[in-house]
């Protein structure tokens, strides 16, 4: 047998789509599939003589996600070209930034499933434009269209951290409700809005000799599910490949491999024999960014409670389980929505559920964000406190909620106006239950006779008052004051 | 530093610079290349240490703009000079290899 | 009337214009048929907008009738070098590549200029992408210089110069990245002044060297020069590189001009001038003279570096020069070879065939000097040889208000004489290139002739954003010498 140990070492480069109304450097109107070649202008298509203009929200939104992942902010930023030549990249170069980016030395805390949470190290975040997209079709020829040309991008690379394919997608995910929580990306997957590009090789110690794979960089990741997945994917076939033919990463230089999500499986990537030139150099054309106290204080007033502190506080303070915890902090606006309704004085498991149970699932059925159903926290607080105080049931509180949605009402009054509230009113369920016990002398007979009839006995007469009440009594006022008469 | 350009870098820098050069084109540019750049070496002669890059000779920065959405061309005035289109694409022939830099 | 813009400059044509004295439908005709007979054996437009011109001409004609304010340039015919950018005709910048292109957008410097009522008259030769010293590398035409039609204008702006100095339009545009302005003025015995960079907007010129570009005025006196400058000069939201009021006060150019600089120091380069041809050193030597008798006070000075401004400027400008060019690829607009078997031939067939042999070089030069391994040794090295050589200006002009030497150090050379040897054509810019590497203003005043009555230029370099003060120093001594009152002889 052979002694085969292996540690799996994963490092991303991420492109964030920064949500500005304009490009980077033009004032063409970022939209989502908009007519091709219907966002473009002389500055974006690198006609002859035009010159970029550098947006200062893409710049503060840079910043701002830089702060959440606990960067260090440069005082003094630049940018580069970077050149290479391909049909949509029209200028042959892409504007972007090299030895001196607006930020660096961070890091990201990423929650893993133990409930513990794990610190991946960020190298540096730069603000860089997008490419156009070359469309292949199925004849002799491209097509490019360059709607996405000068998007900002935001580029962000972590130290080689991650050791598993659930990390990746935990940081993944983590990142994507930060970025979202300060307002700087749609961040969806789908439309290409965040871009995660694993750099993924082993570490491999067999019969006590270290080896590692050669690096595999990762592309076309459209889905959480496939980062995952793509990771793992790589895991084994890094892990064959040198059992097979021993490779190492000294035998070859790195590769880069797309992801085949038909066939759920990374694929060698067609590239020239050529090794990249960039030739980076400054870009004369746009000038330095110097920031300074005032502005980066301004920036930061604009920062807010980032995802994993509000999720573990909800965890400390209101003492959430932590999923709960983590479907309220899933975005911000239901985490400040279930906070608020705290503060409103519902009780904080009542209100939990109330929103986990109840209002997250109409919104989700709605295809509307919580926030979105037209209930105030202040409603949704007043229901937690009639649930609690018993004026209604749980079953009740769902009905209630539902036509607090639909009608826009107050909670107390529609539990009047559906004759939801509960009789609570001892003594008025006193006589009721009086009442009910003189009418059933046997039940009583046998509910105080310790019997094993005697619970059967109890429950038919608890039955019996909520029959009488049509439903409305307190069941648990109703067996107090059953249970005092039963023993008196 | 001194060591000479030679063809076969001419040619790399000829791949490099997307230019298809013939070969009479490539011996006379190694030769025009080689006395240029043995010119330019004379910068060796200076002692720059310490000295700052100097790559703009402005002393200003910050020049942003508001995220204000202007108007864009359209289409049709943006592949108005286009060699080939293909409805509202640019036409190029068919990319097989994946290249992108970004 | 033998030529009229010869006759008169921009200042006095405007203001013929204005009185009704002159109409400018009349004054664009008489430029146009001087065109249409001179400048087939000097060649210095690539395209003329005829219709257009008086068609515009009329209509300023017709507001002036109605009492309508007209701008500063009301009605008098401009043209400009073909690398600017103006939707009326082509943008060509002299090549194959950009043949046909029709750039969908004015520069900014062409908007005011029609924003201050001149007439555009049409495009002018120019090295291909401004990249010699003598306009052969145009791949349009030869353009001639009108005082020896078998030299050459000087380069790049050689198309402005030619037709300034032949009567061709009363004042022109150009751009200057080593001299390109400053030389074929010098050549052609015109003004050429190359602006502190930053002081015009670049948006809409076609880039060359980035961080050295700048667009300037050629005009036969100071006066017109000051005046172009108060037309084009000040902040455009296009050109991030562009400065504002706030860094650098605009100041009506025009306003001092014929007010002497009182006790002006002019800074002197022995060392340097030495190198200039002995009759451009006489020529230099008597200016300076004149300028002594006016009160000047000369100071001998050193420019330490300024023997490596050459090295430096070939490596920073064709670093730019190798990214900007990049874009010319057959793929968006301009030339696009036939058949090409992949999308890579697109670019190398394309480029191949659109750009010329110099245009090849600048970028296969450039691109070098960035590549993996070189960066350091070219680019780098070259971008720290700039700060000294700014340094040394910084130095200078602690001392002087202005520093003088020769434009060039010959007078126009004969067509066909220097195109063998690209680097002997790169050290004849000398004089002209530390100013753009330190992005202080130049500019080039006519200082007589030499003995085969070609012009010779004095240049005059002064602290960034010092132009008014240029200006009056160079008015001073051409009030004095009159040698703008010259024209060529062309029969």
């Amino acid at each position: 047998m052979t002694d085969l140990d292996y540690q799996v070492i994963v490092g991303l480069e991420i492109h964030v789509q920064l949500c500005t109304k304009t490009k980077l450097f033009c004032g063409c109107a970022l939209e989502f599939a908009a007519e091709p070649n219907s966002r473009v202008c002389p500055v974006c298509l690198g006609m002859p003589g035009v010159l970029p203009v550098m947006n200062r929200l893409a710049y503060e939104y840079s910043v701002l996600a830089a702060l959440a992942l606990n960067c260090q902010i440069a005082e003094f930023t630049k940018w580069d070209r970077k050149s290479y030549y391909y049909p949509d990249l029209p200028k042959n170069f892409q504007t972007s930034q090299y030895d001196l980016p607006l930020s660096y030395d961070g890091f990201i805390e990423i929650p893993l499933e133990t409930g513990q949470s794990k610190r991946i190290r960020i190298i540096r975040c730069h603000l860089e434009e997008d490419a156009g997209k070359n469309l292949h079709t199925s004849g002799s020829h491209s097509q490019v269209d360059l709607n996405r040309t000068g998007t900002p991008l935001l580029e962000i690379v972590t130290e080689p951290d991650m050791n598993t394919a659930a990390e990746v997608k935990a940081l993944a995910a983590e990142l994507q409700r930060i970025v979202r929580y300060v307002g700087v990306s749609e961040a969806d997957m789908q439309k290409g809005h965040m871009r995660f590009e694993p750099n993924i090789n082993l570490a491999i110690t067999k019969d006590g000799k270290a080896y590692r794979t050669p690096i595999t960089e990762v592309k076309n990741l459209n889905s959480f599910r496939a980062v995952e997945r793509s990771v793992e994917y790589e895991i084994q076939r890094q892990l064959d490949e040198f059992l097979e033919h021993g490779t190492t990463l000294e035998m070859g230089n790195k590769t880069t491999r797309g992801w085949d999500d038909d066939r759920q499986m990374t694929v060698l990537q067609r590239e020239k024999e050529e090794a990249h030139d960039y030739r980076y150099f400054p870009e004369p054309d746009l000038l330095p960014v110097k920031m300074n106290e005032t502005w980066l204080a301004d920036i930061r007033s604009r920062m807010c409670e980032l995802p994993l502190q509000k999720q573990q506080r909800f965890v400390q303070t209101y003492e959430l389980s932590d999923y709960d915890a983590g479907v309220l902090t899933a975005d911000r606006a239901t985490a400040e929505f279930f906070d608020e309704a705290v503060k409103a004085g519902g009780s904080a498991k009542r209100v939990c559920n109330l929103l986990t149970q109840i209002g997250l699932k109409m919104a989700n059925d709605k295809g509307v964000s919580l926030v979105d159903l037209g209930v105030s926290c202040e409603a949704v607080a007043n229901l937690a406190n009639m649930v609690d105080r018993g004026d209604v049931n749980a079953s009740a509180s769902t009905t209630i909620f539902e036509h607090m949605v639909t009608t826009g009402k107050a909670p107390a009054g529609l539990a009047e106006e559906l004759n939801l509230v509960q009789k609570s009113d001892s003594s008025e369920l006193e006589a009721i239950v009086k009442k009910i016990l003189s009418d059933n002398a046997q039940a009583v007979e046998e509910a105080k006779s310790g019997s094993k009839k005697a619970k059967k006995a109890q429950g038919f007469l608890l039955g019996q008052v909520m029959q009488q009440t049509q439903g409305q009594a307190n069941p648990r006022v109703v067996s107090q004051i059953l249970g005092d008469l039963l023993r008196s | 530093m001194s060591e000479k350009i030679d063809e076969v870098q001419v040619r790399k820098v000829a791949k490099l610079s997307r230019l298809d050069l013939t070969d009479t084109e490539i011996k006379e540019f190694t030769g025009q290349l080689e006395a240029i750049l043995e010119y330019v070496d004379k910068m060796n002669q200076l002692d720059t240490e310490g000295v700052e890059p100097m790559a703009h000779c402005l002393p200003i920065s910050n020049c942003l703009r508001e995220d204000t959405v202007t108007d864009s061309l359209g289409a049709d005035a943006i592949l108005a000079n286009a060699p080939q289109r293909d409805g509202d694409f640019f036409k190029v022939p068919r990319i097989l290899d994946d290249n992108s830099g970004a | 009337m033998q030529n009229i813009c010869l006759d008169m400059d921009c200042t006095q044509l405007r203001a013929k214009v204005v009185s009704g004295e002159l109409s400018s439908v009349a004054l664009v005709t008489a430029v146009l048929d001087a065109i249409e007979v001179r400048d087939t054996q000097i060649n210095a437009y690539i395209t003329v907008f005829r219709e257009q011109a008086l068609a515009r001409a009329a209509e300023i004609d017709a507001r002036i009738a109605r009492g309508a304010s007209v701008g500063q340039l009301a009605g008098v015919p401009v043209a400009i070098k073909d690398n600017l950018c103006f939707t009326q005709g082509p943008t060509t910048c002299a090549s194959q590549i950009l043949a046909g292109f029709h750039a969908p957008y004015d520069a900014t410097v062409v908007q005011r200029l029609l924003d201050q009522d001149a007439v555009i008259l049409g495009k002018l030769n120019m090295d291909e992408f401004a990249m010699g010293s003598s306009t052969e590398n145009s791949s349009m035409k030869k353009t001639t210089n009108p005082w020896d039609m078998n030299r050459v204008p000087g380069g790049s702006s050689g198309g402005s110069a030619a037709a300034v100095a032949a009567g061709l339009c009363s004042v022109a545009l150009g751009s200057d990245t080593g001299g390109s302005i400053r030389q074929p003025a010098s050549f052609c015995g015109v003004v050429g002044l190359k602006p502190t960079y930053g002081r015009v907007s670049r948006y809409g010129l076609v880039a060359y060297g980035s961080s050295l570009d700048q667009i300037g005025p050629l005009t036969r006196t100071v006066r017109d020069s000051a005046l172009m400058l108060n037309v084009i000069a000040g902040h455009d939201p296009k050109d991030s590189t562009c400065v504002d009021a706030a860094t650098a006060p605009l100041c009506d150019y025009t306003a001092d001009l014929d007010a002497p600089v009182e006790g002006l120091r002019i800074g002197v380069v022995p060392e340097l001038n030495v190198g200039a041809d002995a009759q451009v050193q006489t020529a230099l030597n008597t200016a300076l003279e004149a300028y002594k008798a006016m009160g000047a006070e000369l100071k001998a000075l050193a420019l330490p570096h300024a023997d490596y401004a050459i090295a430096a400027y070939y490596v920073i400008a064709t670093a730019e020069a190798s990214s900007n060019l990049a874009r010319y690829d057959g793929v968006h607009y301009g030339h696009r070879t036939k058949d090409p078997k992949d999308y890579v031939e697109v670019y190398s067939k394309s480029r191949a065939e659109g750009f010329g042999a110099e245009v090849k070089r600048r970028i296969m030069l450039g691109t070098y000097a960035l590549s993996s391994g070189y960066y350091d040794a070219y680019y780098l090295k070259a971008l720290k040889v700039r700060n000294l050589i700014r340094q040394d200006f910084t130095r200078a002009f602690q001392q002087c208000d202005c520093v003088m030497m020769p434009v060039s150090p010959t007078t126009a050379f004969k067509i066909g004489e220097k195109t063998a040897d690209p680097l002997q054509m790169y050290l004849a810019d000398i004089y002209t290139i530390s100013a753009n590497l330190a992005g202080i203003p130049a500019l080039s005043v006519p200082c007589g002739f030499d003995s085969q009555t070609l012009p010779i230029g004095l240049q005059i370099l002064g602290p960034a954003f010092s132009e008014a003060r240029m200006l009056r120093i160079a008015r001073m001594y051409e009030r004095q010498a009159q040698w703008h009152k010259h024209t060529p002889n062309m029969s």
